[in-house]
């Protein structure tokens, strides 16, 4: 711990007055993390241009040196090179502490998070920026359905929300820069609040093993990083425009990087945004379009041993959503279910209309880190989010340009962590985090609030380590506590509270009464306890099989407690129920990885056992002056999901690939015995790829995407009374729609401009034929055709 | 160890950020919920003279589980014709707010629909907006010559598309909007 400064050279001057040129300079080169000798490390004067290389104990000498300033620089296998001013004054000893764990520290920075790659031995994925780039115009969920196993909710074709393995929203952990994105993430038809283009690569992992992130991802967690910096001098940028044809629109983003050799770097992306109506493949989907803004800003300083990091991130998102999709109650319902068409069909407009959402993101986050010879590294973090969220539905008169939902959420979170490398194959790592929320319902909206005014604050403390048996087998372990606590302040109908038996549960959160209202206080507190293990097990060089088990558990959201009211654009009144308790996950998987320079195949597979499942189901209808309405109540069941994720890449010669993607899950409500509802369907992407280096780098793809119809789901079918024409009528809200199959192509050259500057043209058809088919994962798949066809031209410019 | 003096040194500082950062004790205002019917009133006078037909749904606690109490005060007389005029009250408020006039206010953007189960009546609209299109807050309705027991069920749109096929005759297929009212009467016809 004496040794502070960090990769530094200790300089020690001999007293005696030599003569010029004959000084000699001689020293120790040694690991900065454990202390050991470096043996045949490379130093070099710049200046003499003259070598040596450091013996058994890592020692060296240069002989008959002339004292003043030089330069020497210190290069090994898998280290970093080092270049140091050294002055010569007699003969002079030197110590250097060189960074021995490159290939490490590589990981870390492909990985780009807090603390290096947490998922040896979980089911992670890898989207590079390449990937990212060709989703330049789309959104998190839409790039990240790369994944075989990943799927989305949509609402709509601009509101996606990732599905990992069948779970979503709050069982989704979306982390960004290091920061966990509080995002008003619980309602299913709030979208994550990501630009992706601000993201270098993407890593989607599966289930709840990364336990640095949270205790509570019982889907997976997501994490974007940004892209690497490099530690030279260099101004670099790139920018990427896309147009196209559905919706009429176009994106632009550009980003643009300086760095330095010294470590010192700032970057700054922006991106823009611009769609109109979408179509579907026989009629134009009024009120689809979408406005997109957003930019942010990188800075700081980076070196191995220590240093710190601030960004600041800023997205507005304003969505319109499909008009037709915003009826009244069950009678409608069921008339727009058996339209097959969306009552309103207008010409192609650019204008935002109603119903629509305008959601604000901002993220800034500071973070330092410090390394300690011998020891391991420190990291300490602080984040501010402020997330505004404004729903706009079909209103009239002086309301009409009134939000019908006005949430801000704050958070504030505050983490730290340490982790232990000094032993080679051995890491420890310690972290805590806490953070402090408050959500304000404004209530000038004239509408009763759906989530209430609360506060909530999370502490967690966690342990990882891992350990290198051999060169074959790894394993880790962690362990995690979370700790949640709401202090709410909600309104009640007094007719609701007695209805739902909270008079008799709890009378003691009544604070006040006004009008026909209570005013209650609810304070729940929540402790969860998770935890992990897993190996990695090499069975020779081409092949791995990996195994983990992990034990989460998730307190529940503010909607699944507190939810109360009539949701206009599901037609249903939506009832939490404070009564709900955690959910406690027991997941296994296991995956198998092979991989040669013809074919990478992985085949993961997973159990999922959820004790007290939250879901929300429909469960009677309610009489109301506005007709009869469905009542979607959350509830809590035992649930398993078991599922299996194919991925094949095959390499016929250097032109030809073929890869096939194919992922089922099997959800089941135990308690009832009886589907899960709102599982994914099976899905299987097929691609046929030609590429020749020879013709500008010109890549090609055809690719088929099949999608089976869901034929395991829970039946809520309703018979509804319908007053007009004095009949029951079944209100089928419960049957998927048929299988469909779409084809789409992409193709992309590269042309070098310059020595540094090249151009990428992309072409890409979605939907080629045109074909109109609904996806049972889309919430508006009652009103309306998903997407019809869409060509897009992008333009990529690298410099 | 020093690791742990600065990380304790951490804690302590969050832990006065969250103390600073926690809101105030301040109860949330309640929300005047705007745009609420709670009363429906639908008057049936006798064209000829006679003793008014009042039909009444109430529903006090909106969107809360009390199902609305409905109220018919009579028998309608048959092949009669009578003049409907709508009410729409909002007594969460004390006094009560009328909705109606909001609705005469922006007539373009609402419209009512009527229909009958058993053929008991026919409807007329006996009022039209700034387009000339149908608004429905006065109607005349017509029994049927036999006697007959039905329903009578009237619904509001608002922003309805009036210029939809049929719409203006009063046939909601093509109506589209967003439901305000739904309510059903079951009434006799003697």
């Amino acid at each position: 711990m004496k040794y502070y400064a960090l990769l530094i050279a200790c300089v020690i001057y001999n007293l005696a007055n030599a003569q010029e040129c004959t000084s000699k300079l001689s020293g120790k080169v040694n690991d900065f993390h454990d202390g050991s000798n470096i043996i045949g490390a490379i130093l070099h004067i710049k200046e003499l241009d003259i070598y040596t290389t450091t013996d058994l104990d890592g020692g060296f000498v240069f002989q008959n040196l002339c004292d003043g300033k030089i330069t020497v620089t210190i290069s090994h296998v898998g280290c970093d090179t080092k270049e140091l001013d050294v002055v010569i004054k007699g003969d002079t000893q030197f110590k250097i502490n060189l960074e021995h764990h490159i290939e490490q520290l590589n990981e870390v920075t492909v990985n780009g998070h807090l603390v290096g790659k947490q998922s040896k031995t979980s089911q992670e994925t890898l989207l590079k920026t390449k990937d990212l780039e060709l989703f330049s115009s789309g959104s998190l969920g839409d790039v990240l359905k790369k994944v075989s196993g990943v799927s989305s909710l949509n609402t709509g074709s601009t509101i996606v929300k990732p599905v990992i393995n069948g779970l979503h929203s709050s069982r989704v952990i979306v982390m960004t820069n290091g920061v966990r994105l509080q995002d008003q993430e619980w309602g299913v038809e709030h979208a994550p609040n990501i630009d992706i283009n601000a993201s270098g690569s993407i890593s989607v992992i599966k289930g709840s093993g990364a336990l640095a992130y949270g205790g509570d991802a019982i889907g997976g967690v997501v994490v974007l990083n940004s892209s690497p910096t490099i530690l030279k001098d260099s101004l670099y940028g790139k920018t990427i425009v896309s147009g196209q044809t559905n919706g009429r629109g176009f994106s632009l983003s550009s980003s643009l990087y300086k760095t330095y050799a010294t470590g010192w770097y700032i970057n700054g992306q922006a991106t823009t945004k611009y769609y109109g109506d979408f179509k579907a493949a026989d009629y134009s989907l009024t009120n689809t379009g979408l406005k997109s803004n957003g930019f942010s800003i990188h800075t700081g300083y980076k070196s191995f041993e220590k240093g710190f990091n601030i960004y600041y991130s800023y997205l507005n998102n304003e969505i319109a959503i499909l008009e037709s999709s915003h009826i009244g109650n069950a009678e409608d319902l069921i008339n727009a279910i058996n339209t097959q068409q969306p009552l309103v069909i207008d010409d192609f407009s650019y204008n935002i209309g109603f119903p629509k959402q305008d959601v604000t993101h901002q993220l800034i986050k500071a973070d330092f880190y410090k390394r300690f010879k011998k020891f391991g590294k420190l990291k300490v973090q602080y984040d501010f989010q402020n997330n505004q969220r404004y729903e706009y539905d079909l209103r009239i008169g002086e309301d009409r340009f009134k939000p019908a939902i006005d949430l801000t959420l704050k958070t504030h979170s505050i983490k730290t962590d340490l982790k232990l490398d000094s032993n080679i194959g051995n890491t420890y790592e310690i972290g805590l985090s806490g953070s402090s929320q408050n959500n304000f319902a404004n209530p000038d909206t004239g509408v009763r609030r759906l989530i209430p005014d609360y506060d909530k604050y999370d502490f967690g403390v966690f342990l990882l380590s891992d350990f290198t048996l051999n060169k074959n087998v790894f394993l880790d372990f962690g362990v995690r506590y979370d700790f949640n606590k709401y202090d709410a302040k909600k309104f009640y109908k007094i007719s609701r509270w007695e209805e739902l038996g909270y008079d008799a549960d709890f009378s003691n959160l009544i604070i006040d009464e006004q009008s026909t209202q209570y005013l209650t206080n609810p304070i729940f507190e929540y402790h969860n306890i998770s935890a992990s293990a897993g190996v990695a097990y090499n069975l020779n060089t081409n092949s791995k099989l990996i195994a983990n088990y992990s034990l989460s558990s998730r307190a529940p959201n503010p909607s699944e407690l507190f939810s109360d009211g009539l949701h206009h654009s599901a037609a249903r009144i939506e009832l939490g129920d404070l009564r709900i308790s955690q959910e406690k996950s027991n997941r296994v998987s296991a995956s198998y990885i092979y991989n040669t320079s013809v074919l990478n195949l992985s085949f993961e597979t997973f159990y999922n056992h959820i004790d007290n499942y939250i879901l929300i189901e429909p469960t009677d209808t309610e009489q109301t002056i506005r007709g009869e309405f469905l009542v979607w109540e959350y509830k809590q069941t035992n649930a398993s999901l078991f599922g299996v994720d194919l991925d094949v890449h095959y390499q016929y010669n250097k032109h030809w690939f073929a890869s096939n993607k194919s992922s089922i899950v099997k959800g089941h409500d135990i308690s009832k015995d009886r589907p899960l509802i709102d599982m994914p369907s099976f899905k299987t992407v097929n691609a046929l790829s030609y590429s020749n280096k020879k013709w500008w780098h010109f890549n090609s793809e055809l690719q088929s995407e099949l999608v089976l119809a869901q034929n395991e789901y829970p039946n809520n079918n309703f018979e509804v009374y319908i007053p007009t024409t004095d009949e029951f009528e079944l209100l089928d809200i419960s049957t998927p729609p048929p299988t469909y199959h779409l084809l789409h192509f992409n193709s992309d050259i590269t042309l070098n401009i310059s020595q540094k500057t090249n151009l990428n043209i992309g072409l890409r058809i979605t939907n080629i034929l045109n074909t109109s088919y609904r996806e049972y994962l889309n919430r508006l798949r009652y009103f309306a055709d998903d997407l019809g066809r869409n060509i897009m031209l992008q333009l990529k410019l690298n410099y | 160890m020093k690791i742990l003096k600065k990380i304790t040194i951490l804690l302590f500082i969050s832990a006065l950020i969250f103390n600073s950062c926690s809101s105030n004790d301040d109860n949330p205002e309640l929300v005047i919920e705007e745009e609420v019917i709670t009363t429906v009133t639908v008057t049936l006078t006798p064209e000829a003279g006679g003793t008014d037909i009042v039909l009444e749904s109430v529903d006090l606690d909106g969107d809360g589980p009390d199902a609305p109490v409905v109220s018919v005060s009579g028998n309608l007389d048959a092949n009669t014709t009578y003049n409907g005029s709508i009410v729409l009250l909002n007594e969460t408020e004390s006094p009560a707010e009328n909705i109606t006039e909001e609705i005469e206010e922006l007539d373009e953007e609402h419209q009512f629909f009527y229909s009958t189960t058993s053929g008991i009546a026919t409807f007329e609209y006996n009022d039209t907006d700034a387009n000339g299109n149908p608004i429905g807050l006065d109607f005349l309705l017509t029994t049927s010559t036999s006697a007959a027991s039905g329903t009578i069920t009237i619904i509001l749109r608002h922003l309805p598309n009036k210029d939809g096929e049929n719409v203006s005759d009063g046939d909601i297929t093509n109506a589209g909007g967003e439901t305000d009212v739904s309510v059903t009467f079951s009434v006799s016809v003697q």
